[in-house]
């Protein structure tokens, strides 16, 4: 899809020309922010619209659901809630408020950094969520390093070894990508818990606990970035560059290691932003089978027990976690990309 | 270049695929580095005919498992034994045997009938997802690739929101807030794939719109209503159906996923998520009530992935 260019800086994106060497024109005259602060200041209002957005979108939708907003914080109409305990959720929740008024009070809240009390757990939130997550980013932070190294693996192997192991490799990323996370992590369980009985199935943040849960949440994502690479570094392989390396008397070796790794690398970055929500949201599912504290497992007991103002929260968090690995793996692009900075 | 290309962090390289590989301009066919795309036209005859037959064995064997799913999807009679939803307590927990090939469940219902029977449900979940997803994204690219400036930025912020819970997130909060079910699943699978659809036919569409065809079109005096049916979309839609195909394995994949979780089709019916579901309980004792369903899953999602890109060649024309 090189052809979807004619596109408009993304919000976040700064402002560049097309080359991406310079600020555009797009004020006359008037004093100009540096570039690196106009960056920072167009990610933040990206990152504050969205979470905005997000809040939005789930306030008005649980509204625009038939019912009564109340029974549904208590868990819907299967939950026969009492009408004491309906009246006091109108009350807490401020349900008896003008609609407007009830949207501005949890904006509020909101900006003030209070996400409101769980109505399962009977906790607020925010500490709920403070608990949950370094679990859940140590989780998708070793998935993301196993995945890259197997893609990086598999796709210089298969471009030192010629045409039959590029046909392997295909093979093996399609079948990867191919697999769902929650029955790989029961095959998981299956082949190295229940009959092997070297790992266990429930996971903790111990370093054999986390063996089965990171390669559930990294195979398939190795799958998908395996393609993106190896094509990479195939085209790396075949450029005038690598021609003048072997030119130069460079081996096969060295060529891939000092000048197609790099390009390898590089859609890898570009993806890890898409890489780090297909984790998170592999999180929910793969937490939930090694019955490991997370975020994910958190999102899905919430869902299940229709506890809106966690599931914001947990949505909010999320979204915040995304907006902020998709800035940053900007910034590792550009780092490791010189021709995207600017001159 | 394919590198700038997948520029765009949103990308999905699960509809993207390896198309960046087209046009690429620097390619210098080196001996030694065989089976770099795009050398095709500069590698002797016998070479790329072999390279062409070797894919093509790839791309019969997802034809094969496709139209299986498909008979399996219109007469799973045919192929069934058994009736999958009779229960039959004496034979329960059956290994796979020459009677029961992926052997019974706790009920003693036969796997492999129901993974036949599955077919249906699953596949009918996974097309009906994808069809809302790309409606959905058909809708909000077109608006944003001809509506000019405003649409184009408003949409842009739309899907930025949307990107911003990716994948299961997106539906799993739809599900908070509609509730739990088939038809909710189904809509919350295609709501979170239209994103990455949409982003892909905006392109299409403003590239198609600022193309000499259009032009042309325009300088002869078209309606613009004409310059739209009979050039534009025709023209930006032939993608949709390869993203259409390519996407349709990993709706498959989620929305069983969301079965799994007790979120989707109920327990008892034939459905490969729900059936893996029920199979969670029986990991230790009966790895076959597991194992099975998800084979088709893979099947499923594997050769949709290979139909896709041998379409999507089709449709590049190389």
């Amino acid at each position: 899809m090189s052809g979807s260019t004619p596109e408009q800086p993304a919000p976040g994106r700064p402002a560049l020309s097309d080359d991406g060497r310079g600020p555009a024109r797009t004020l006359a005259d008037g004093v100009r922010l540096p570039t690196t602060v106009r960056w920072l200041l167009a990610k933040v209002v990206g990152a504050v619209f969205v979470l905005w957005a997000v809040a939005t979108l789930i306030f008005f939708g649980i509204r625009l659901i038939p019912g009564d907003p109340a029974e549904a914080i208590l868990g819907g109409p299967g939950s026969q809630a009492s009408p004491e305990a309906l009246e006091q959720v109108r009350r807490d929740y401020g349900l008896d408020q003008p609609l407007l008024v009830q949207y501005f009070t949890q904006l509020g809240r909101l900006v003030q950094g209070d996400l409101g009390d769980s109505y399962s757990l009977r906790m607020p939130v925010a500490e709920l969520l403070g608990n949950q997550l370094p679990g859940t980013l140590l989780l998708s932070a070793l998935a993301l390093l196993v995945a890259w190294l197997l893609a990086l693996g598999l796709a210089g192997w298969s471009t030192l070894n010629g045409k039959a192991a590029a046909v392997v490799a295909s093979g093996l990323e399609i079948a990867a990508a191919a697999v769902p996370h929650f029955w790989l992590a029961s095959i998981l369980i299956l082949l190295f818990s229940n009959t092997l009985g070297w790992l266990p199935p429930v996971s903790t943040n111990s370093a054999d606990g986390l063996v089965l849960p990171v390669l559930a949440l990294a195979l398939p994502l190795a799958g998908f970035l395996g393609q993106v690479m190896r094509e990479s570094m195939l085209n790396a392989m075949t450029s005038p560059f690598a021609l003048s390396a072997r030119a130069r008397g460079e081996g096969e070796t060295g060529v891939l290691f000092r000048h197609a790794l790099r390009h390898a690398a590089l859609p890898g970055i570009a993806l890890s932003g898409w890489a780090f929500g297909s984790l998170l949201s592999g999180a929910v599912v793969v937490e939930s089978i090694f019955a490991r504290p997370g975020l994910g497992r958190t999102l899905l007991n919430a869902v299940t027990l229709r506890d809106i103002p966690l599931v914001t929260g947990v949505a909010l968090v999320s979204a915040l976690a995304y907006v902020v690995v998709m800035a940053a793996s900007d910034v590792a692009e550009r780092a490791a990309d010189p021709r995207l900075r600017a001159a | 270049m394919s590198i700038f290309s997948n520029k765009r962090n949103h990308q999905d390289p699960v509809l993207a695929g390896t198309s960046g590989a087209a046009g690429t301009p620097d390619v210098a066919a080196t001996p030694g580095t065989p089976g770099a795309p795009g050398t095709m036209g500069t590698l002797g005859p016998t070479r790329s005919l072999r390279r062409v037959s070797g894919l093509r064995a790839v791309e019969l064997g997802a034809a094969a498992v496709a139209l299986f799913l498909v008979l399996a999807a219109c007469f799973p009679t045919l192929l069934a034994p058994f009736d999958p939803l009779a229960i039959n307590p004496a034979d329960s927990f059956q290994g796979p045997s020459s009677k029961h090939w992926f052997g019974t469940d706790e009920s003693g219902r036969d796997i492999y009938s129901r993974v036949i029977h599955g077919a249906r449900p699953s596949l009918l979940i996974g097309a009906a997802a994808t069809a809302i997803g790309v409606g959905l994204a058909l809708v909000l690219g077109t608006l944003a690739g001809l509506g000019g400036r405003w649409l184009d930025f408003g949409v842009g912020r739309i899907l930025e929101v949307l990107f911003a819970l990716p994948g299961l997130l997106l539906a799993l909060v739809f599900i908070a807030l509609a509730g739990p079910g088939i038809t909710t699943s189904v809509v919350a699978v295609g709501l979170s794939t239209a994103p990455g659809y949409a982003r892909i036919i905006r392109g299409q569409i403003s590239q198609v719109r600022s193309s000499a065809m259009v032009e042309a079109a325009v300088v002869l005096g078209r309606r613009p209503a004409q310059v739209l049916f009979r050039h534009i979309l025709p023209n930006a839609l032939s993608p949709v159906f390869v993203l259409g195909t390519l996407g349709l394995g990993q709706a498959v994949v989620w929305a069983s996923s969301l079965s799994f979780l007790g979120l989707g089709a109920p327990p008892p019916a034939a459905e490969w998520g729900a059936m893996l579901a029920a199979g969670r309980t029986y990991l230790g004792t009966a790895w076959w009530m597991t194992f099975f369903p998800g084979v088709a899953i893979v099947l499923t999602a594997a050769s949709s992935t290979v139909l896709g890109r041998a379409l999507q060649r089709r449709v590049a024309g190389r």
